[in-house]
């Protein structure tokens, strides 16, 4: 096996590596947003509501 | 301590306001002047042979690339987002004097890189790597500036209001890191005059890398431009200034996280389809090619969660041409990103390669996906920022349609120009001898030179108007109060 074989697979499997990571990340997305884990939607609003005076949508200086 | 109501400070907003108006119209100009060049040969001299070192094709085409891109472009990245960024953050750039500074020196620094480099392209001083004909010394200013940048981005981050970072700044600081690491690998290259104890000129260099591997370095680069300059950071425009200007929250967040992902992991791999039956790799063109269809995904799953925003609100297109003009965007962004992958093909790319095709294709994206957006994203921050409404809705409507048929001029001219000379250049007789020479394809290409230099003009008139209306809007308009600045942008007849 040469270096140019190794190179090959070790890119495939990189590849598909990443693949299933993504795949994992759209899971996880949807399930957390529908378990009501995270509302991920909610963020849509730090665009509309962002006057200096508005009201974060997670304010930093509270943890949660 | 005073007790004025804390506000946003647009102070380096409207600094790089006035760059991406000005350095669009010198890089257009440019671009105007080569394109009337390519059609009519003659204008090479238009200012006498004298002159001619300085007026002709190959001297200025540098100068209408990189003043498009580093000078239009990315003065409009920077002017929105010394806008978005302190509005999604929720912080204000006048809570930090270090902050305000650093705004200050890094449109400062910038100045300093854009007179340098008009000057060293118009004297001929490059390196000639496509999009990288900066000489060392520049190139090291370049660096300075982008950390400057840098250095404002997390500071501003690091005083936020708001917990959670907004889609925007994902894609913000994708653009910061994503150019960091191609500018400094693609730009890598050796001054002869120390190297070789003083011969030659003092800013010469040469690449570190040579042959085939140049070759590689400069597309992987030369494709990410595109990515983190044309696309990445104009995203960001999009998915805060559409959803901002009709009112409505994006279509789904999970989508724009998800694209976000997408378009990381898919863009750095397809710069590959520049080299197509070239001396690199085989497998490597391959992946070029694959990734750059993989690509329309990611691309298309922003663009549609755009035009999905706009659900149920399709009259506000009609209604104002800001929208316009971002849903125009959003249309070639969609577009351009299905072409791209087209052009990628193998076999398409037999054809496309070197022809004009692929001109056409660049210029339907920067000037109705990029330009588009940025010119839209300053008319929306022109109210909020002046505290005056933009001067006239009409003149922006004849502006949104006169650039738009400019567009449609330029990329359906290029297309039928490309295929031809495509066609043209592997035609050839039963043994095998080509049927046409190269002199050949220029005599049947000069209408459709004509027709994309008229494209080209009108763009560039569309320039004038916008400039014209910008300038209005900051010293003429109507004032407008805080309670109209919401959400549609208020706008004179």
């Amino acid at each position: 096996m040469n270096i140019g074989t190794i190179q090959a697979y070790a890119y495939f499997f990189f590849v598909a590596f990443l693949v299933i990571v993504l795949y994992s990340y759209i899971y996880h997305l949807y399930s957390s947003q529908r378990k009501g884990k995270r509302d991920y939607e909610k963020y849509s609003n730090i665009a509309l509501n962002d006057d200096i005076t508005d009201q974060p949508v997670e304010d930093i200086s509270k943890n949660d | 301590m005073e007790n004025r109501p804390l506000e946003y400070d647009y102070t380096v907003a409207k600094m790089f306001m006035l760059t991406t108006v000005l350095l669009g119209i010198v890089g257009m100009l440019v671009g105007v002047i080569l394109a009337w060049e390519m059609a009519f040969p003659a204008v090479n001299t238009i200012a006498g042979s004298g002159l001619a070192e300085y007026t002709n094709f190959s001297r200025l085409r540098p100068l209408h690339t990189d003043a498009v891109i580093f000078g239009f472009t990315l003065s409009g990245i920077w002017s929105t987002w010394y806008y978005v960024g302190q509005r999604v953050l929720k912080v204000s750039m006048a809570e930090s004097k270090f902050l305000m500074f650093l705004g200050k020196l890094h449109f400062g620094l910038y100045l300093l890189v854009v007179v340098s480099v008009v000057v060293s392209l118009l004297l001929g001083v490059t390196t000639s790597k496509e999009y990288a004909e900066f000489e060392w010394p520049i190139d090291i200013a370049v660096v300075v500036v982008w950390v400057t940048w840098g250095m404002s981005i997390f500071g501003l981050i690091g005083i936020r209001r708001e917990k959670s970072l907004y889609i925007s700044i994902w894609y913000y600081i994708a653009t910061f890191l994503g150019i960091a690491m191609l500018y400094l690998f693609n730009n890598m290259e050796i001054p002869t005059f120390f190297a070789s104890g003083g011969i030659g000129a003092w800013y010469h260099s040469v690449s570190m890398y040579s042959g085939t591997n140049d070759a590689l370095v400069q597309w992987w680069y030369g494709h990410n431009a595109v990515a983190f300059g044309f696309t990445v950071p104009i995203v960001a425009m999009i998915y805060y200034f559409l959803p901002k200007e009709s009112g409505q929250a994006v279509y789904s967040y999970k989508l724009s996280l998800l694209a976000f992902w997408g378009l990381m992991f898919v863009y750095l791999w397809a710069g590959g389809h520049h080299l197509i039956y070239s001396t690199v790799p085989d497998w490597m063109q391959t992946m070029g090619s694959v990734f750059s269809v993989v690509l329309i995904l990611p691309s298309w799953g922003s663009a549609i969660n755009m035009l999905l925003t706009m659900k149920g609100e399709w009259q506000q297109v009609a209604a104002s041409p800001l929208i316009k003009f971002m849903i125009l965007a959003s249309t070639f962004y969609m577009f351009s990103t299905l072409e791209g992958p087209i052009q990628a093909i193998k076999s398409v790319n037999a054809l496309a390669h070197f022809t004009d095709w692929i001109v056409g294709h660049v210029h339907d994206g920067v000037l109705g996906w990029v330009a588009f957006m940025i010119m839209a994203s300053l008319f929306h921050m022109a109210p909020r920022v002046f505290k005056r409404e933009i001067y006239s809705k009409s003149l922006m409507n004849t502006q949104f349609w006169i650039q738009t048929l400019g567009v449609v001029l330029y990329f359906t001219s290029m297309w039928i120009a490309g295929i031809t000379q495509g066609m043209m250049w592997r035609a050839h007789d039963e043994f095998g001898n080509l049927a046409y020479s190269f002199i050949d394809t220029v005599a049947v290409l000069h209408p459709y030179f004509t027709i994309r230099a008229v494209g080209g003009t009108l763009y560039f008139l569309g320039m004038f108007l916008f400039a014209f209306n910008m300038y209005k809007t900051m010293t003429s308009s109507r004032r407008v109060e805080e309670s109209e600045l919401q959400n549609a942008s208020p706008m004179g007849a």
